[in-house]
């Protein structure tokens, strides 16, 4: 037998992905894996001897590179020697400041690191991370690709993506030899968009090389490294070779950070039988002793294997603890696809988004997923409002920023139009006025005509070999009139001079000031230091384009032809058939239809029809002096001959009172007033009819949606203030009439 | 070494020591604008960081805190005057089993025909680790 539940749940997209227990032998275990040596250091004469369970002679390439490179023996005896939970409540006590953190870090060996992180719970590792992230600011990283590499949507996304606030951008290739095109396109796009923003194209390193050389591009991130030996080989690199290329790439230039993450080297087939975190420890041990200033991890790519085994989530944020511990710069991953499910996705990404990292994902997709030649997306362009308003919800900072849809077009507009001068004038295949209006308002590439990728291709590689640079992208944009968009390339042309964007964690600002964990560092000690959320910067994050004035909401106070007249104070009725309807201050006055958008005057016919069908004498009464629906019920069946009535509120709430229950009683309440038609109303009529003749009732069929208060509860808030302000306490209740047609 | 730069102050060179930052071709920053551009005073080869320029963002690294990062520097320094062919190929030498021990050597001097020193000894530093670990080529 099957329960109808389980059944239901093995239908959601979560149960799309596997879940294993840990199978250690193959790396399949998040942290804390029964072979992960225990932390060791020896040192004798100033040599090390001995390193998390291997002796020097059994030392692999990462082994020794570390210790030639990495660890500070000056700092390590002291730091080795403290006591692993002495060390985790370092990390989260506000009182023991990063600099003192980041100086230890330098002497701790990788099982260490592995160790001292393992310690803390996910909130810990949060706290910590927001302690040790190198630049004061947090901020994001953006994909931009598309499947038919279309320039001028590139360049539009670019742009949007550069307004939105990504402090980088990067683009990849579908068809290798597009590499400059692509480059060019997100070079011109982003600075269209806001002079300063970073770009990569993330291709072969020979060829990144160049496009780096040419001034195409800025950053590089695919510099991976691997937790052990076998791995890194397969990888067809080694410590050594990939510190000399990230030197390589820095002296053109060319701001660096590596890759690493949790869950390859399992993938790869050779994790040694040793934990994820641990051999992550190992990587990032590796990536410092590089002189990387940064790291992108956090899992990246294999994100969902990682996922697949307990504790994943918790190690995945651990990791980025270390990197930030080893005051290395964190793009924190959150790009790849890490769940089918909805929920699952979104509380793992908690732990970047919370306390916030130097890049709180790597690669944010500005574009629809499946236009994501990365294979990332894990959120994308559909779900940019969810982001902002989780961002609102909080009051945090995770580097996105509301654009209205007009300044989106706008700008998107600006960018192709420039890539298309560009392409002209660097005597590349046209893009023509048709692409740029489609680029402006693209969902995605299906909406871009094609291109003749031959020629783009053919063009691409020519464009290489007349060795055009981002100088001639300047130029080309001067002559056609972007001289704004023409500075911002010289300004990012100028900025290789200086290259002051080598530092940590830097990013570049709209004026071209470099931010960095130099001159802008994390100084966080606890509440009301490093950076708030506040001033300016919280008034833009919680202006999304969507929000609306409460006082618009509701629009004006009602006004026009009367619905109802007052008629005198009301008495107590004698009739034992009477039911009194009593309505709200502001019924068929100020406010005019209820919440589920019936005319007052129609409910008001729906009720006294029911009433007069169930035998009933209705009369209609307003209480002006109270807005509380249970008095109001109450005060109404107080006056009614039969003692019964029917309270209604301006919103569509009603009641039915009998005048000997206490006010906060009563013999029928409805609260779904959004779901109610005029027939509910008649129903409601019908049975306070049949409790003032003392018949049998049964409940009005009333239908339930829990949505409703989610979607309904601002207005029922604004709407009863308004009923609560045409209280007037002292007035009595007074007799109404419905108006005639036609009176006034 | 300068006796008038502070690494501890004077970053982002940029913004606050502009006088300290020239391009190869001798330009200051602020000779590095659209006018420059228009009158054909720019040449590709002006942009990018002089060795000088790189050392003093070790400088600024180091007095950071950050010794690997300004020793990165500093091989960066020594190789902003290397040419690219000789990069990608020492790139190449130094992966896995692709250079014997002799033509890793080999590799070592010629950075140092070019005056890369630090970085020649990171090559044969390199060697002596890829022989132990079977990582030579024809290992």
């Amino acid at each position: 037998m099957r329960s109808r539940r389980f059944e239901s749940r093995d239908r959601r997209e979560l149960r799309r992905e596997p879940l294993v227990s840990p199978f250690p032998e193959l790396g399949l275990v998040a942290a804390d894996g029964p072979r992960d040596p225990l932390p060791e250091l020896v040192v004798e004469d100033g040599i090390v001897t001995r390193l998390d369970g291997r002796a020097a002679d059994e030392f692999d390439v990462i082994d020794r590179f570390v210790v030639a490179h990495g660890l500070d023996l000056e700092v390590a005896e002291e730091a080795m020697q403290l006591p692993d939970t002495e060390l985790a409540r370092m990390l989260v006590d506000i009182d023991v400041a990063r600099a003192e953190l980041v100086r230890l870090a330098r002497g701790l060996t990788p099982a260490k690191l592995a160790c001292v992180v393992g310690l803390l719970d996910p909130v810990e590792l949060m706290l910590a991370l927001k302690k040790l992230r190198a630049r004061r600011a947090p901020s994001n990283q953006a994909h931009v690709t598309n499947l038919k590499e279309s320039p001028a949507l590139l360049a539009a996304d670019a742009a949007e993506a550069a307004r939105r606030g990504f402090a980088e951008i990067e683009t990849t290739v579908g068809v290798a030899r597009y590499a400059p095109l692509n480059a060019l396109a997100l070079l011109v796009g982003s600075q269209t968009g806001r002079p300063g923003v970073m770009t990569q194209c993330a291709v072969e390193e020979r060829r990144n090389l160049e496009l780096a050389i040419r001034g195409l591009v800025t950053y590089a991130e695919t510099l991976s490294v691997y937790g052990t030996e076998p791995v890194f080989v397969d990888g067809d690199d080694t410590p050594w070779s990939k510190a000399f290329l990230g030197s390589a790439y820095a002296s053109r230039g060319v701001k660096v950070r590596f890759t690493s993450g949790t869950g390859s080297e399992a993938l790869m087939g050779h994790a040694q039988g040793l934990s994820m975190l641990y051999l992550e420890a190992r990587c990032l041990a590796a990536v410092r002793a590089a002189g990387s200033q940064g790291v992108q991890n956090g899992s990246i790519s294999c994100v969902a294997l990682v996922l697949s085994v307990p504790g994943g989530t918790r190690a995945i944020l651990g990791e980025n603890v270390i990197a930030a511990w080893l005051d290395l710069e964190v793009a924190s991953g959150n790009d790849a696809i890490a769940s089918h499910s909805e929920i699952r996705k979104t509380a793992k990404l908690m732990g970047q988004f919370l306390p916030g990292t130097d890049f709180v994902t790597s690669g944010y997709s500005v574009m629809p997923r499946h236009d994501n030649t990365f294979g990332g997306g894990n959120f994308d362009a559909d779900d940019i409002d969810e982001w902002l308003t989780v961002q609102r919800d909080w009051k945090v900072d995770a580097g996105i920023e509301p654009v209205r849809e007009d300044e989106v077009l706008g700008v998107r507009e600006r960018a192709a139009r420039a890539v298309q001068v560009v392409f002209d004038e660097l005597g590349l295949p046209p893009v023509t006025d048709d692409e740029v209006a489609a680029a402006t308002s693209a969902y995605d590439s299906g909406d871009m005509p094609d291109r003749d990728r031959a020629a783009d291709v053919g063009a691409a590689d020519e464009l290489l070999a007349r060795g055009v640079c981002g100088l001639d992208v300047a130029l080309a944009l001067d002559r056609r009139g972007f001289e704004d968009v023409a500075e911002a390339v010289l300004s990012m042309q100028r900025q290789r001079v200086s290259a002051d964007y080598l530092q940590t964690a830097a990013v570049i600002d709209a004026d071209g000031v470099v931010h960095s964990a130099v001159n802008d560092p994390n100084v966080y000690g606890g509440p009301g230091t490093g950076y708030r959320l506040e001033g300016d910067r919280w008034e833009l994050l919680q202006a999304l384009p969507s929000v609306v004035d409460p006082s618009e909401l509701l629009g004006d106070l009602a006004t026009g032809r009367a619905i109802v007249v007052e008629n005198g104070e009301a008495a107590r009725g004698s009739d034992p058939a009477e039911v009194v309807v009593a309505v709200g201050p502001a019924f068929a006055d100020g406010i005019r239809r209820t919440i589920g958008d019936l005319d007052h005057g129609q409910v008001i016919e729906a009720i006294r029809a029911g009433i007069r069908e169930g035998g009933g004498v209705p009369r209609l009464v307003r209480v002006a002096g109270v807005a509380d629906l249970a008095f109001i019920g109450h005060v109404g069946a107080g006056l009614s001959g039969s003692g019964v009535a029917l309270g209604l509120q301006s919103k569509g709430t009603a009641v039915i009172h009998r005048a000997d229950l206490e006010p906060l009683d009563n013999l029928e309440l409805f609260g779904m007033s959004p779901l109610y038609t005029l027939e509910s109303y008649r129903a409601m009529g019908l049975n306070a009819s049949g409790y003032a003749l003392g018949r049998r009732v049964g409940p009005v069929p009333t239908e339930l949606d829990n949505f409703a208060r989610a979607k309904l509860i601002v207005r029922t808030t604004l709407l009863h203030a308004r009923e609560t302000a045409a209280v007037r306490p002292e007035a009595p209740p007074v007799e109404l009439e419905l108006a005639e047609p036609g009176s006034s | 070494m300068r006796t008038d730069f502070d690494p501890t102050q004077d970053y982002p060179l940029g913004t606050r020591r502009p006088d300290l930052v020239s391009t190869p071709g001798g330009l200051t920053l602020g000779e590095v604008t659209l006018d420059s551009l228009r009158r054909g005073r720019l040449e590709p080869a002006d942009i990018r960081a002089t060795p000088e320029t790189l050392r003093l963002q070790a400088e600024v690294a180091r007095a950071a805190g950050r010794a690997p990062l300004a020793e990165s520097l500093e091989r960066a320094a020594e190789l902003a005057t290397v040419p690219e062919e000789l990069l990608l190929a020492v790139y190449t030498a130094l992966r896995p089993r692709r250079a014997t021990l002799a033509e890793l050597e080999e590799w070592a001097a010629r950075l140092e025909g070019h005056g890369a020193h630090g970085t020649a000894e990171f090559v044969r530093e390199a060697a002596v680790a890829y022989a132990e670990r079977g990582l030579l080529a024809g290992a």
